[in-house]
């Protein structure tokens, strides 16, 4: 249940804060929910990692095929030099998933004692 | 608290978010740029997004509705002047932001700012041809007049409104990717964004390389080689027109011939040059030659095809005015279009308005300068030039009474070599004019009245004006202000030491050649020499002739034209050269010398049709065949020429042939028997062959396939452009499409009572590669298709044209 709720309190927040702040605010948020949720430190990498790979990849994915990826084939082709919308979007995601996983995991270190 | 993995775990989180939030490790902030809700997915446009806005600025008079048609034209309706340029300042930034100032930096020498050291020539080069400087001295003039003052100012402000609303998500993409943000807007971008047109259209002079080419040859043989008469002229204003005597007249110095013409000095600066191939076709019929008795205009500007395009499409109405047509996203306007009563176009003049002066300083100093028998002081213009990453670069340009030293032991230019000599340049965008009111006033025009008296403001870059009205005039103005010249005046570098060498007066406004509802029932102008040599004038050298001799041809021999009629000469691919030169090749070639291969070849020349099309081979033949031959004809010639020099005029080439058969140039100096015209041309067919066969190969002879039109985005990157465009044409057809340049604004106004407009450019309005408007135009525009150009109306607002609506109160 818990690992359930601190996804859904992640990827919730992120949209939020996003809105605001710069990117990195997602590792913001991941770390204070993981601080304040207590779970194994794994979980907390996991939870931080699962709700922002479903968050950026979901997120990108459906504003990539309301322009039926028109931008994405592009964008793909200029920083990946391989032209993939999906290979993007799988991108998107991993790098949101991996900030925000290490900046849970770091979140649980400090209830942990 | 696990102290020690927490410590662990967060640099590992920070360091992640350093990485990905810069450019220290990766070529990209991808982080940064692939956030869903910050970077380039933002630019995603939905492919079904409305554009329906309610908008409040306190700075507007009064209320301006904006409908967007279904090709995202934008049609302006508003209560007040100005208002009007507010909401096109808007406009402009909303579609074409990152363009707009994009050419501005660059204009103003401020491109290293922006794309590193990498630009640091080309910033150097602007500011020492005194491109701020010269949109200063504009500016004033500019601000001086309340018109275009107010003009401005409201533009302006509406530029900067939706710059002061954009947040992070909403940058064009390309801030994103190079990673920068915008400046506010100020009237002197506007400023400079018409110098960088001066400099587009009025700075393709070749006075090194025409200095060195008379340094190098003889007296003779320069003048066989870039000769000032052209076989093939058809000027603008027809010959045989009678010239009043000139009010002005103007004294060559009495040394000229020993110390100018005479002078053999080499010269190792070289100036950069735009395309010189910018030029356009312009024509206007009267009633008496189309089948609805009503007048006809047609316009295509040839300039650099990029995306986003130079150009936007807008129709602005207020209660004073209504006109339509394309714009330039960073000025207001609209610059070629029409209004409910008259239309007008413009073709480049061409004339040589820039000239090279060569200085003599006391010192090293550069503190005074040898002029009039006397040591003047210098003044400097200091030109700090930000760079990204790096220092600032400061360049310290001497100014003198001809303006600023460009060229001097710390500057040979972009291709020059070693040069220890001072070189200052006069320009005529260097003097104080407001071309920005002769837009102003033509898109307030009614008649032919108006026309003259809104173009005269026009100064630089001088331009062809066609104009076509409902009252049934037509006419065609060479306009400009240009300097009145001697004859050879400023084709070669001139001596700084004595102000008899400096232009002497302009050519008074009434003097430049027109035509008024000419008896002929049409005027046409395709960057060819205006005037005959009645013209009191002197005109300079190089002006291409062909397509102003087809258009004429064309238009001669046309009755009861309609629209369509237009739009089929715009596009033709007819290349007349290949029709005056190909006979030369038929006649001389010696085909028992050919194999098998090399007949094959010639048979498809000799069976072409003229015509440049898409998938024909003969045009490649003959386009890779003229160049071997010209290589045969002058190699030898300027094997120990200097690397700057002048290459022999294209028309110097075929009207030598046609007019003596024992052409000079023909035999090669290099052997001990006379090569003639049969050996150059066999020769040069062989050698074209070869070529051909390495094509063939690697399956690009198809025209369209060798010629490779592409339409670049203005970073170059690949992804936001179009390569391989399949369209025919090239250099001497109407459809003047080569490969980076071509018909950038197709426009065709039929001036009956109800107006019947088309138009096309290679494009779309919208400047986002993540748009459906970004490129959506560019497939009818190679098809060789228009669209209908809508001039909406009050009433018009349910019509099922219009698809959006933008609500701007204050």
């Amino acid at each position: 249940m818990k690992f359930i709720v601190s996804i859904l309190l992640i990827a919730l927040l992120s949209v939020a804060a996003c809105l605001y702040l710069p990117w990195w605010s997602i590792a913001i948020v991941a770390f204070i929910v993981a601080a304040l949720i207590p779970q194994k430190p794994f979980k907390s990498f996991l939870t931080g990692f699962i709700a922002l790979f479903l968050l950026w990849g979901l997120l990108s994915w459906y504003i990539s095929s309301n322009n039926n990826h028109l931008l994405a084939h592009k964008v793909s082709l200029v920083i990946l030099k391989t032209d993939s919308p999906f290979i993007l979007i799988i991108a998107t995601a991993i790098i949101g998933a991996l900030v925000a996983g290490f900046a849970a995991l770091s979140g649980s270190f400090v209830r942990k004692s | 608290m696990k102290i020690l993995p927490l410590i662990i775990s967060a640099a590992v989180t920070t360091g992640l978010v350093i990485t990905l939030n810069t450019k220290l490790l990766l070529p990209a902030p991808l982080g940064k740029l692939l956030s869903p809700q910050h970077g380039i997915w933002q630019n995603a446009e939905n492919a079904n997004a409305g554009f329906n806005m309610d908008l409040s600025f306190p700075l507007l008079k009064g209320k301006v509705d904006v409908y967007l048609d279904d090709r995202l034209v934008p049609h302006v309706f508003a209560g007040q002047e100005n208002d009007v340029y507010f909401v096109q300042g808007y406009i402009h930034a909303k579609f074409r932001l990152w363009q707009m100032e994009l050419q501005t930096f660059a204009a103003a020498g401020r491109a290293s700012e922006i794309i590193g050291d990498k630009a640091l020539t080309h910033d150097r080069e602007f500011r020492r041809l005194g491109m701020g400087y010269a949109a200063e001295i504009s500016l004033k003039e500019m601000e001086a007049d309340p018109r275009t003052k107010a003009s401005c100012d409201a533009y302006t402000a509406g530029v900067n409104a939706y710059i002061s609303s954009l947040t992070e998500a909403q940058l064009p993409i390309e801030y994103k990717l190079i990673g920068y943000t915008p400046e506010p807007w100020t009237n002197l971008k506007s400023a400079l964004f018409l110098k960088y047109m001066s400099y587009d259209l009025a700075a393709h002079d070749d006075d090194m390389e025409m200095t060195n080419a008379k340094s190098y040859f003889s007296a003779a043989d320069f003048d066989l080689l870039y000769p000032s008469k052209q076989d093939s002229l058809d000027p603008i204003i027809p010959k045989g027109t009678i010239y009043a005597v000139p009010k002005v007249s103007v004294q060559k110095p009495a040394a000229a011939d020993s110390i100018y013409f005479q002078n053999k000095d080499m010269v190792g600066a070289q100036d950069d040059k735009p395309d010189r191939e910018n030029g356009s076709n312009n024509w206007a019929v009267s009633g008496a030659k189309t089948k609805s008795g009503k007048p006809i205009l047609c316009n295509d500007p040839h300039l650099g095809l990029n995306l986003p395009s130079l150009w936007f499409e807008m129709q602005l109405s207020t209660p004073s005015f209504n006109v339509y047509g394309a714009t330039f996203p960073g000025a207001p306007s609209v610059i070629i279009g029409f209004t409910d009563s008259c239309a007008w176009g413009v073709t480049n003049g061409g004339r040589d308005v820039r000239d090279y002066y060569e200085i003599k300083f006391k010192d090293d100093s550069r503190n005074e300068y040898w002029f009039d028998s006397a040591w003047k002081k210098t003044e400097f213009r200091i030109e700090t030039i930000k760079v990204k990453d790096k220092p600032d670069y400061v360049d310290t340009v001497a100014y003198t009474v001809f303006g600023p030293v460009m060229f001097d032991k710390s500057y040979s230019g972009i291709k020059g070599v070693a040069n220890d000599k001072y070189y200052a340049v006069t320009w005529k965008a260097h003097s104080p004019s407001n071309e920005l009111l002769a837009f102003n006033l033509l898109d307030h025009a009614k008649n032919y009245t108006d026309y003259i008296t809104a173009i005269t403001n026009m100064h630089t870059p001088g331009q062809n004006f066609a104009f076509a009205a409902k009252d049934g005039d037509i006419a065609m103005r060479t306009q400009g202000e240009w300097p009145a010249k001697w004859k050879g005046q400023g084709d070669f570098i001139m001596p700084g030491t004595d102000s008899s060498y400096m232009w002497q007066a302009m050519i008074p406004q009434d003097e430049n050649p027109f035509q008024y509802n000419p008896e002929r029932s049409f005027v046409s102008s395709a960057n060819q020499k205006p005037a005959d040599s009645a013209y009191p004038y002197y005109l300079g050298r190089n002006y291409p002739p062909y397509r102003g001799f087809i258009i004429n041809r064309k238009l001669t021999a046309m009755s009861a034209i309609t629209p369509q009629d237009m739009m089929a000469m715009q596009t033709s691919n007819y290349d007349v050269f290949a029709e005056m030169a190909r006979p030369i090749f038929l006649k001389n070639i010696n085909e028992g010398m050919l194999d098998a291969t090399e007949k094959k070849y010639l048979d498809i020349f000799k069976k072409w049709d003229l015509n440049n099309e898409v998938d024909a081979i003969a045009p490649t033949v003959f386009s890779i065949l003229w160049n071997s031959f010209d290589s045969v004809v002058f190699n030898d010639e300027f094997k120990k020429a200097p690397a700057a020099i002048a290459h022999p005029f294209e028309s110097s080439l075929l009207d030598g042939i046609l007019r003596d058969s024992n052409y000079k140039f023909v035999d090669n100096i290099e052997t001990a028997q006379k090569e003639t015209v049969k050996d150059d041309v066999t020769a040069a067919f062989k050698a074209a062959v070869t070529q051909l066969k390495i094509l063939e190969s690697a399956g690009r002879l198809p025209w369209a396939k060798y010629k490779a039109t592409e339409i670049n985005h203005l970073t170059k990157l690949q992804p936001f452009s179009r390569l391989d465009i399949a369209i025919g044409g090239g250099t001497h057809c109407i459809n003047a499409t080569k490969q980076y340049h071509g018909p950038s604004w197709r426009m065709i106004v039929s001036l009956t009572a109800q107006t019947e407009a088309y138009g096309v450019y290679p494009g779309g309005q919208s400047g986002n590669p993540g748009s459906r408007f970004y490129d959506n135009f560019i497939d009818q525009w190679v098809a060789g298709k228009y669209y209908p150009l809508w001039m909406m109306k009050t009433g018009d607002e349910n019509d099922s044209r219009v698809k959006w609506k933008m609500s701007f109160t204050n």
